[in-house]
């Protein structure tokens, strides 16, 4: 059958649209709960809704959707009382509670679920789908149950919005501000509950909390902006949604469930390693990038200073550059990472080797290298200079975060620091004008500027 | 009551658990002062602005602003909590944060629209934050958080405001802001409470001074109050704790005041 054949089913249509909804429900309201640190509410709230729902089945006798959704969503409230109450009221942190409570209430569900199977007409009750969930049984009128309550879900979230997010951000500054905020958290709390009991039936007790947490956690990859995460998890819950369904239909024997998990675990293993802003490669390379100039500084200012130093004790003369092992030595760096670094740095035209006939290849600046090498020089020397009397400069304002300092300064206080970095000895000493022809000559006259 | 008096606490204790953490408070603000409310670690200075905003229950006592009880006062306070309260890795910028200080004004259901962004944008001037107004607000130091807190308690446009700890680990930049901003505020009537750590720029920083030690030490004009007795009573059976600290500030606050 081909996509489009399948699309044309209305079985297929009902099954796509159902989860498409999960998703989307699921997603918005995954990222208030992950940024609220409830990510594992979602998955006790899940589990508590087992025996919500075989209590349903064993009380009523029937197997009806509506009865069910109530069985669990009352249990899951049971379940987020006690887990509230446990952590409030002994010295058990929440984290155990939910521990606790979630294993407690799955237990229990099992028990009734065996004991249904066992009983006359249990085994056709169905209930067993409700475990890893079974979007193919979908049919219409659950479908219109989920509309109704995604749409309330959505709804009350666009509405509440602003006040969701205040709860979220810093709650006890909303409360002073007048809204209700335990109202607001135990409203936001249903809502999750509600989440959950709409994607029991399609992708199980077990997995549903997935659909929670991955879309939300994916978003933030992406965007720093709560509006656009909210947004971006929907997007993301509804497209695993629909992808998860269209392989389990195009393909035999595969479950609509976990493959929306799986598919929404993809999404987040992708931002995980792809995004632009958070992911691992880019900031491994960011990582690699900073050793990369760090090496490339260090080796830069190791050379200028071995060379100022030699122009102070003779200004007369001027040595050719040093050799490799010179500069290892000074920078206490491996020799062959110096190596590479001057190889680098020849490259972007900053050094260039001279060959010695006594002391084989040395190193020395170009124009723009040493131009470059001195303003590092001063930078690390302000630095030093402003470190070691902040209490005389703090009135400037000055961020220290800031690599460069030097642009920080007013002209005056620049020049008022100069004075002091010379007081000390510590002006840079080489500079542009030992230049001639473009390069540093041995043995030329070099005026200490 | 005096629909004068900014801030009236009367008999407030604040209980966590069994223990109380603050016995019966009884207090009057004076309108237009910057107040510093200082006291040692454990002392319930948080604990204090806390239970007058309502923040945490009171065992007992009232409080009234401008002469009326809190709730229905509620939009003549703003208040700057502690940096460390909130998580800022929270995915929203620097603007935004400041506009949170509007939905007290805004209401049920309305959303913030272009007169409450300028109102906001111009509180992040006055804290010298305009240029981070699209800063992701984890990009941003210590100091400009606690600006950009300062931003959003600005934009409640209260009459009374509570800070806890606006001063702790801040930079130079900052510390400078928050004091231009506290002397404006102070022209404009406003009132200002402050918990405070550092006793060397209490008589610097403010008229008033409230001293607190899980009771009400002493509250005064700072040259009446900022006695050696009274921080010896204040911090009193905590010298070897404090140690050298108490001396120092001994020293400089009965060098002030002697002046």
């Amino acid at each position: 059958m081909s996509w489009w054949q399948l699309l044309q089913d209305p079985n297929t249509q009902w099954v796509l649209a159902g989860c498409i909804l999960l998703g989307i429900s699921s997603g918005v309201l995954g990222s208030f709960a992950f940024l609220r640190g409830r990510s594992l509410m979602g998955d006790a709230l899940a589990h508590a809704a087992l025996p919500g729902v075989c209590l349903a089945y064993l009380l009523s006798g029937s197997k009806s959707i509506g009865l069910f959704l109530l069985g669990a969503a009352a249990a899951g409230l049971l379940a987020s009382y006690a887990i509230s109450m446990i952590s409030k009221h002994s010295r058990i942190k929440e984290d155990s509670a939910l521990a606790i409570v979630l294993s407690v209430f799955f237990g229990l569900g099992i028990v009734l679920l065996t004991y249904i199977q066992h009983s006359d007409q249990g085994n056709q009750s169905g209930l067993d789908k409700f475990l890893f969930g079974q979007a193919a049984s979908l049919v219409g009128s659950d479908v219109t149950a989920m509309i109704v309550v995604s749409a309330v879900l959505l709804l009350i979230t666009t509405l509440l919005y602003k006040e969701f997010k205040l709860l979220v951000f810093d709650g006890s500054f909303g409360r002073g501000l007048g809204y209700p905020m335990g109202f607001l958290d135990g409203l936001l709390m249903l809502m999750l509950l509600l989440a959950v009991v709409i994607g029991l039936q399609a992708v199980g007790v077990v997995l549903v909390a997935a659909m929670l947490i991955a879309p939300a956690v994916t978003a933030r990859y992406w965007t720093n902006k709560l509006g656009v995460m909210v947004v971006l998890s929907g997007c993301f819950g509804a497209l695993s949604g629909s992808l998860g369904t269209l392989f389990s239909t195009t393909m035999e024997n595969l479950p609509t469930g976990p493959l929306i998990v799986l598919a929404a675990t993809c999404f987040f293993l992708f931002s995980l390693v792809f995004s632009p802003k958070r992911g691992i490669l880019v900031r491994l390379l960011q990582f690699l990038k900073l050793r990369q100039k760090v090496l490339h500084d260090d080796v830069l200012l190791a050379l200028y200073e071995r060379m100022e130093a030699d122009i102070e004790q003779n200004p007369s003369t001027l040595r050719n550059g040093c050799s490799v092992e010179v500069l290892a030595e000074k920078a206490g760096k491996r020799a062959g990472s110096v190596q590479q670094a001057l190889t680098s740095l020849s490259r972007q035209g900053l050094v260039e080797p001279v060959e010695h006939p006594a002391a084989g290849t040395l190193w020395t600046f170009t124009a723009a290298g040493l131009k470059k090498a001195y303003e590092l020089a001063l930078n690390q020397r302000l630095w030093d200079l402003y470190l070691m009397n902040e209490q005389q400069y703090q009135s400037f304002s000055i961020d220290i975060h800031q690599e460069n300092l030097a642009e920080q300064l007013s002209p005056t206080l620049l020049e008022e620091m100069m004075r002091q970095l010379e007081s000390y000895n510590l002006t840079p000493k080489l500079t542009v004008s030992h230049m001639a022809g473009g390069s540093l000559l041995a043995g030329r006259q070099g005026g200490v500027s | 009551m005096n629909a004068e008096i900014p801030l009236s606490v009367r008999d407030l204790t604040v209980a966590y658990q069994k223990k109380p953490v603050l016995r019966g408070i009884h207090l009057d603000v004076p309108k237009g002062k910057l107040i510093g409310i200082i006291g040692p670690n454990g002392a319930g200075k948080s604990t204090f602005i806390k239970a007058v905003q309502n923040l945490i229950p009171a065992a007992s006592g009232q409080v009234y602003i401008y002469g009326k009880p809190y709730k229905e006062q509620r939009r003549l306070v703003g208040y700057v909590p502690q940096r460390e309260s909130v998580d800022w890795d929270f995915p929203t910028d620097a603007l935004d944060v400041v506009l949170m200080g509007t939905y007290g004004r805004l209401g049920w259901f309305r959303r913030p629209g272009k007169a409450e962004r300028e109102w906001a944008l111009e509180c992040l001037r006055k804290v010298g934050m305009a240029d981070y107004a699209d800063r992701q607000i984890s990009q941003l130091s210590g100091g400009q958080q606690q600006r950009v807190f300062l931003a959003r308690a600005l934009a409640q446009a209260a009459d009374l405001y509570f800070m806890d700890e606006p001063f702790a680990g801040v930079d130079a930049a900052t510390e400078k802001a928050i004091i231009l901003l506290l002397a404006e505020l102070k022209e404009q009537g406003k009132t200002v409470l402050v918990v405070h750590h550092d006793l060397q720029t209490v008589t610097e920083y403010f008229d008033w001074v409230v001293m607190l030690n899980r009771r009400l030490i002493a509250a005064g004009p700072t040259a009446d109050v900022f006695t050696p007795e009274l921080l010896q009573k204040t911090y009193g059976g905590r010298l070897q704790y404090v140690g050298d600290r108490l001396a120092v500030t001994t020293d400089a606050g009965g060098g002030k005041v002697a002046l």
